[in-house]
């Protein structure tokens, strides 16, 4: 559903991402993982219009998307969410999710019960009427998952949703990503921390230094020393396997 | 075709006048290097500081280039206080907030102006502002002369106190990295404020060097405050170069429009190279950033 | 509850002016009409968030069109108001195709609106065809169906209609598609841009719809008072004055404008009496926009959302 060839981005000198490669199929979850920097966020960006990229292609549901805006990326069915949350801040919940929603409908009644909707969906249904700017770290990830979702995508994808949050708002928050899978949208997620992964994806990505250095199950990824090195630094792996 | 003669005498009153941009400007400049902020009361915090040159003058008899030292300290604690006590603290940092509160300056100072000075175009008479050098076929007015050499070597001083002083020092730090100064110990907020007052300290020196050669009405501020942000716009927002180098052509381009368009039409020049600045090239001339 | 406020509002404003004498007829016209171009500023301004500090460009394009083809051209004013509205529309398109597609925002997207309007002014000055610095008078022939007025009631009634058609968009705004839209762009524009909002169309239309309402207003300034010029069409003060009333009256609300030109009419009428109180004035007229631009700091610094939100809250 989503092929990314070869793509680079460079900001200055720095190459964010340095010719990446990566597939997801229809219905897939998969996770994209990698420290700090690495340039998954940048890669995102890319896949969703928001960077032209310096070189390579991008395709999705068969269609070459590669320099397409933005807007033009969420119609083709592939919408983003932002690891830095950005709620629009002093209308309601309800109307942050309606902008979603109005995606795919002009009507205001359609689009209003679209959003609540989705809010009932991710767990938001008791604070449709708070402020975005009033909202909890969980509160806003969740509001960015909403959003995206009342676009009706085909494709999501997911900046880092969890990083912040607790425990239990996380355990919330992967059921609430499951459901979303069944009811057929097909995931592209990314986690700063593997666990989170492991539980959801049914392949991981791992990018480090704007570089694709594995691809596998998230059990594969936990065993690959190259992948152990990229987030203990040099040599760790052989001192975790001795 | 105009006789070269006087295109060659239209660049050097051009420039004569570009002088007095260029310190207009790079207070503008260092206010937006440093703060990141848009100083819409630029222009008519340059007229009130006109309007205290001439009362000097007007009350008491003082020379517009002796009043100098007086208006621009004056200009520079004015600029420091409002920067304490209204911008810094009623914006909350937020860039359009800055943009709407420094707008509610201007239209406090220029109406205020209007009230308690009138309307009308006030100048002041010095015994020497018909004095004229001649260089080749150019008369220069020799207090046009004597203000921009005046304001070059303000500049200069200036640039010296950035690279020399400890004040400086501190002032370039924040503007480079404003974080990491704050972790060193430099005070940031109160290096702002001085900033500011720099700025408008600038506007003081420029309005005692203006005055002898020009005019202010309650309208100055707006006529120059298109001026200076196209001068700084063109040179590239918070470079000093930028500004210098963005003054001289700002006056070149306001005389030698002023010769070929005629004095209404040629002020056109001005807006229309800050639009296509902005349009074209919103870097200007030295700028890094946008 | 609101519905009944509004509708006994809209019955006194609707008998006011039988009530009262021509003077004050004619200060409530002002009033409305303030509150008109108040909210063609608001549309991109206040929903949109496209702070722009050169409205006057809008409305002295208005103004000029329709008079040009009038006393220029001989055509009816009545006709050629749709067509000065048409002209604003376009000119809000071009101004915003040109600034939006260079990427501009924020402090950027004020100065540039200024620095047109600027232009504008220096060609108005400059011209043949607008006279040049003497203006255009419209010759005196009080007649409605020369869009000319005898008494001030007709044209209060036509601010009042006005007005309310400007709240009518300000209402439809709150509650359609296009609205939201705009205030999505307003409060994060990436945000917008990545559930499908096409931020540059959404701009170029918003801008498009201010720019015609604020030339039909400034069409009809002119038949008011059958003169323009360079300054008063395209001159930074109606600008001002556009963002002030929507900035202290609440931008982004349906009534922010309306308040904010009440309260500037009404200061306005309290200081033309300081002259007899501060003999030491020269002139009174600036007090109210001294007063004015002392609001709007003290509206960014504590109420970001205007006098309107304090309504708001007593509300909620
Ligand atoms: N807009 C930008 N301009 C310049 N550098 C950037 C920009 N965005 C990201 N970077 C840099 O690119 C690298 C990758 O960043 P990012 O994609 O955010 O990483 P990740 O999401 O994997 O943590 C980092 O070094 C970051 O500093
Ligand atoms: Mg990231």
């Amino acid at each position: 559903m989503l092929e990314v060839r070869e793509l680079s981005k460079a900001f200055g000198g720095l190459k964010a991402v340095d010719k990446a490669s990566l597939d997801v199929a229809e219905g897939e979850i998969v996770g994209l993982i990698g420290p700090n920097g690495a340039g998954k966020t940048t890669l995102f960006a890319a896949i969703a219009g928001f960077h032209t990229p310096d070189s390579g292609r991008i395709a999705f549901a068969g269609h070459d998307i590669t320099g397409l805006a933005p807007h033009q990326v969420c119609a083709a069915g592939m919408v983003r969410t932002f690891q830095i949350t950005q709620p629009f801040a002093r209308i309601s919940v309800r109307e942050n999710i309606m902008v979603g929603a109005y995606f795919r409908t002009a009507d205001r009644r359609e689009a209003m019960h679209l959003a609540e909707a989705v809010a009932a969906r991710v767990g938001m249904t008791s604070q449709l009427d708070r402020q975005g700017s009033d909202l909890t770290v969980a509160g806003r990830k969740r509001l960015e998952l909403a959003r995206a979702l009342a676009t009706r995508p085909r494709l999501l994808l997911l900046d880092e949703v969890m990083a912040g949050l607790n425990p239990t708002e996380i355990a919330e928050i992967v059921e609430v990503i499951r459901e979303i899978r069944t009811a057929g949208v097909t995931i592209l997620l990314i986690e700063h921390v593997m666990q989170a992964v492991t539980s959801l994806a049914e392949r991981v990505y791992v990018l480090n230094q704007g570089r694709m250095i594995a691809e596998g199950t998230p059990a594969a990824i936990a065993e690959n020393p190259e992948v152990v090195e990229a987030y203990l630094g040099h040599g760790a792996a052989k001192v975790l396997r001795a | 075709m105009l006789d070269p003669q006087i295109i060659l005498a239209g660049v050097l009153n051009g420039l004569l006048a570009g002088g007095i941009y260029v310190l207009v400007a790079v207070g503008l400049t260092l206010i937006y290097g440093v703060l990141h902020i848009i100083n819409f009361a630029h222009g008519s915090l340059l007229m009130l500081a006109m309007y205290a040159v001439f009362f000097l003058w007007k009350l008491s008899g003082v020379d517009p280039y002796v009043a100098l030292p007086i208006v621009t300290a004056g200009a520079f604690a004015i600029g420091f206080v409002l920067y304490r006590g209204v911008i810094g603290r009623w914006s909350h940092g937020k860039d359009e907030n800055i943009l709407l509160i420094t707008l509610g300056v201007s239209i406090i100072a220029d109406n205020g102006a209007l009230l308690f000075f009138g309307g009308d175009t006030e100048t002041i008479d010095v015994p020497y502002a018909g004095k004229i050098i001649e260089l080749g076929a150019a008369f220069l007015p020799l207090p046009k002369v004597i203000s921009c050499a005046a304001a070059i070597a303000i500049c200069l001083g200036l640039g010296l106190f950035m690279a020399r002083s400890d004040t400086g020092k501190a002032i370039r730090a924040v503007a480079k990295e404003r974080q990491g100064a704050r972790l060193v110990g430099i005070d940031v907020e109160h290096i702002f404020a001085v900033s500011y007052g720099i700025g408008i300290a600038c506007l003081g020196a420029a309005a005692c060097l203006l005055m002898p050669t020009f005019y202010v009405t309650p309208q100055s501020g707006y006529a120059f405050v298109l001026v200076a942000f196209t001068t700084v716009v063109l040179g590239g927002m918070g470079s000093f170069v930028g500004a210098a180098v963005g003054g001289f052509l700002i006056g070149i381009t306001e005389s030698i429009g002023g010769l070929l368009l005629g004095e209404q039409l040629g002020q056109i020049g001005i807006s229309l190279i800050f639009i296509l600045i902005l349009l074209l090239r919103p870097t200007g001339l030295f700028g890094a950033r946008a | 509850m609101r519905n009944a406020a509004l509708a006994a509002a809209l019955l006194a404003a609707l008998v006011y002016p039988l009530l009262v004498p021509n003077y004050l007829i004619t200060v409530g016209m002002l009033m409305f009409f303030t509150a008109f171009i108040g909210q063609s500023w608001n549309v991109s301004g206040g929903f949109a968030g496209q702070t722009s500090f050169g409205h006057a460009v809008f409305f002295g394009v208005g103004a000029y069109t329709s008079t040009i083809l009038h006393v220029s051209y001989g055509w009816n004013p009545w006709l050629a108001w749709p067509v000065a509205t048409a002209m604003g529309g376009l000119v809000g398109a071009g101004i915003a195709f040109l600034s939006f597609r260079a990427g501009l925002r924020g402090s950027y997207f004020a100065l540039i609106t200024l620095a047109f309007a600027e232009v504008f002014r220096i060609v108005a000055n400059s011209a043949g065809f607008t006279r040049g610095g003497l203006g255009m008078l419209i010759k005196a022939d009080s007649r409605f169906e020369n869009f000319q007025f005898a008494t001030p009631i007709a044209p209060y009634y036509l601010a009042l209609a006005l007005c309310l058609v400007s709240l009518a968009i300000a209402w439809w705004l709150t509650r359609s598609r296009f609205g939201a839209r705009l205030v999505a762009i307003r409060e994060n524009e990436d945000a917008a841009r990545a559930l499908g909002i096409d931020v540059f169309a959404e701009k170029v239309k918003v801008l498009t719809l201010s720019g015609a309402m604020c030339a039909a207003g400034g069409t009809f300034y002119a038949q008011k008072y059958l003169y323009i010029d360079p300054s008063i069409a395209f001159g930074i003060d109606k600008s001002v004055e556009m963002l002030l009333v929507t900035m202290v009256g609440g931008a982004g609300t349906i009534f922010g404008p309306l308040i904010g030109s009440i309260a500037l009419t009404t200061i306005n009428e309290l200081t033309r009496n300081a002259a007899s109180v501060f003999p030491a004035l020269k002139n009174v007229q600036p007090l109210s926009l001294v007063v004015y631009g002392a609001m709007l700091i003290l509206i960014v610094a504590r109420l970001p959302d205007g006098f309107a939100s304090l309504l708001k809250r007593r509300h909620a």
